[in-house]
């Protein structure tokens, strides 16, 4: 009973840990950059549907809409400052300058926000299945999260840019010599990046209270979900969200809820040692 | 080449043998603390440019060696009695004995999968540590006030720690600059231009990753020992931020990876920043966001850093400025 409970609870945050953790793989599988300003992205995500629900009145759900464009265009913004003229550096580059957005969006957020815990005042109540209690807002955060697993799908598959985003990451060059602009490709690709951040952002939001520092944790979570589905696998990233929001939801039923970490970050080394391609990937 | 006629040499041993030598002669607290902090980071920052400067290894979570070794050094002296000296050596060889057996299995990885590694390595310590009995688990431990008592009282204890430091930091310049000129050193060189071509060209890669992480390792696990046992607790949180780790990573950029010099001169220029953006009344509520702007018009307009941009600007200074 107790088992089944939680770990409902646990998948069922599982899926809006796939969607931030999707925002990171689709970065790395388009351009091999690890995207270090995820968190502060995350947090940002969670206070943008906050002002629009304190100060526009605006329902949390309705406001994942224009959050997910302020991602997308903060992912533009990003590109082009920070990252576009070290894709070809080594790797150092590109983490550092992901990383000095980091700390420029988290100064500028502390400033303006400041460090205080801030909620979002909307209760749907929970719905009652046999034994299970499950509140709305985690069902719709479900919800959400699937309709934007799907919706990038349907774009990254059936769409032309969509395409051209799958060909720029399969062999950057050769994109090129076809005629794909690769820069507005992998600014677009950071983009949807960022975006799907900032709406997991806004999901989690719905939730759990948070603080400006808040993305730190989730952006390590999405780490470790990257690779557990294979880094660049967006399919993966939910399926390894799932994995982790599962373990999430059960090792505290027989151990203490503190070692959870230990249990996460300890697999993420082991995945990395003896399957780096990640639980799906191909050997 | 004999070593010890370079002018390179001498340089960065006498820049720091000075500053600690000026301070032990003013004997004042203020001085001494700041004084602490620079030369801290000199050494943590030199310590990781032997692995990130060298082998071109990005390790993003080295902080945790100077956790795990403060961690043990501490737990020695504030549990078991230990003097300061053998316990900070202590703190020091533990870590690098978990180097040695972290690094036989991460080492095998690259790029950005061995970074990541490395913050996993991190935050898997820290959790650990946050549960682990002996170590005092999520709140830490404390040192016993009589255990300052053995160096004639507090004050005193505290500049035989600077002492401790200020040698310290000496030892890791020296063993940057013997090893960046050895044949090892050139191995490793080798590695961070092209690891499967060194190989062919018969260096031995993995086991002179494991001796370079194993040595970049042995001095944090000291210097944590001396940081914790000069502020007199330690807790999971202070000992293992991943913040730390970076701020390692951008004084090593400042400066210019793979010079002896570099490191130095990035954690003391970004101590300096720091402590200016702090106080200065009108950046102290953004003073991460500008330290943040700062460092992304490096990254991107000058990558070599400071020292490593006067060297290709100015060819004569090279066999100065090592």
């Amino acid at each position: 009973m107790q088992l089944i409970s939680s770990l409902t609870d646990g998948l069922l945050l599982g899926f809006v840990y796939g969607v931030a953790a999707m925002g990171l793989t689709l970065i790395w599988g388009v351009m091999t950059v690890i995207n270090l300003a995820h968190g502060p992205v995350i947090a940002l995500g969670m206070f943008g549907t906050y002002l629009f629900f304190t100060h526009l009145g605006l329902n949390p759900y309705l406001a994942l809409a224009p959050v997910a464009l302020f991602g997308l265009l903060l992912g533009f913004i990003i590109y082009g400052m920070a990252v576009h003229r070290v894709i070809n550096a080594p790797h150092l580059s590109s983490l550092l300058a992901t990383f000095a957005v980091n700390m420029i969006i988290i100064g500028l957020g502390t400033a303006i926000f400041s460090t205080s815990p801030q909620n979002i005042d909307y209760s749907l109540g929970s719905m009652q299945i046999g034994f299970l209690t499950i509140p709305f807002s985690r069902l719709l955060a479900t919800l959400g999260a699937v309709l934007f697993t799907a919706a990038l799908y349907l774009f990254l598959y059936f769409t032309r840019p969509g395409k051209a985003i799958r060909a720029v990451a399969n062999n950057r060059r050769a994109a090129e010599l076809m005629g794909i602009p690769s820069s507005q490709v992998l600014a677009l690709s950071f983009g949807l990046g960022t975006m799907l951040a900032a709406v997991a952002g806004g999901l989690i939001a719905t939730f759990f209270p948070f603080t400006i520092l808040s993305g730190g944790p989730y952006e390590l979570k999405s780490f470790v979900i990257c690779v557990l589905g294979g880094l660049g696998n967006p399919l993966g990233a939910l399926l390894g969200g799932l994995i982790l929001g599962g373990l999430e939801g059960l090792i505290p039923t027989f151990m203490p809820v503190s070692w959870v970490p230990v249990v996460e970050f300890g697999l993420f080394v082991l995945v990395l040692l003896v399957k780096p391609s990640g639980l799906l990937g191909a050997k | 080449m004999k070593f010890w006629r370079q002018p390179g040499f001498w340089l960065p041993l006498a820049l720091v043998f000075l500053w600690g030598g000026i301070v032990l002669v003013l004997k004042q607290d203020t001085i001494r603390e700041t004084t602490f902090t620079v030369m801290m980071f000199m050494a943590l920052a030199s310590s990781l440019n032997i692995l990130l400067g060298y082998t071109g290894y990005v390790s993003f979570g080295h902080i945790v060696f100077f956790g795990l070794g403060g961690y043990t050094g501490f737990f020695l002296i504030s549990e078991m009695g230990w003097p300061l000296y053998p316990a900070a050596l202590a703190g020091g060889a533990l870590s690098g004995v978990i180097a040695l057996l972290v690094g036989l299995a991460v080492l095998r990885l690259r790029g950005a999968y061995f970074a990541l590694a490395t913050i996993g390595i991190n935050e898997a310590a820290r959790a650990f540590v946050s549960n682990f009995g002996p170590f005092g688990g999520a709140t830490g431990l404390f040192v016993n006030f009589s255990a300052y008592e053995k160096y004639g009282g507090a004050g005193q204890a505290l500049w035989t720690t600077f002492t401790f430091l200020w040698i310290t930091t000496l030892v890791v310049l020296l063993v940057s600059y013997l090893v960046k000129h050895s044949r090892f050193g050139l191995g490793l060189q080798a590695i961070r231009e092209d690891e499967d071509a060194a190989m062919v060209m018969g260096v031995q890669a993995p086991r002179a990753k494991t001796i370079t992480y194993v040595i970049s390792a042995f001095f944090p696990g000291i210097i944590g020992t001396l940081y914790f046992f000069k502020n007199g607790n330690v807790e999971p949180g202070d000992a293992f931020q991943l913040h730390m780790s970076i701020e390692m990573l951008v004084m090593v950029m400042l400066g210019g990876m793979g010079t002896v010099l570099g490191p130095m001169v990035g954690a003391t220029a970004y101590q300096g920043l720091r402590g200016y953006l702090l106080t200065s009344p009108i950046f102290k509520d953004l003073h991460l966001a500008v330290a943040g702007l700062i460092l992304l018009l490096i990254i991107l307009f000058v990558p070599a850093g400071a020292v490593g941009w006067v060297r290709g600007r100015l060819p004569a200074l090279r066999r100065v400025l090592e």
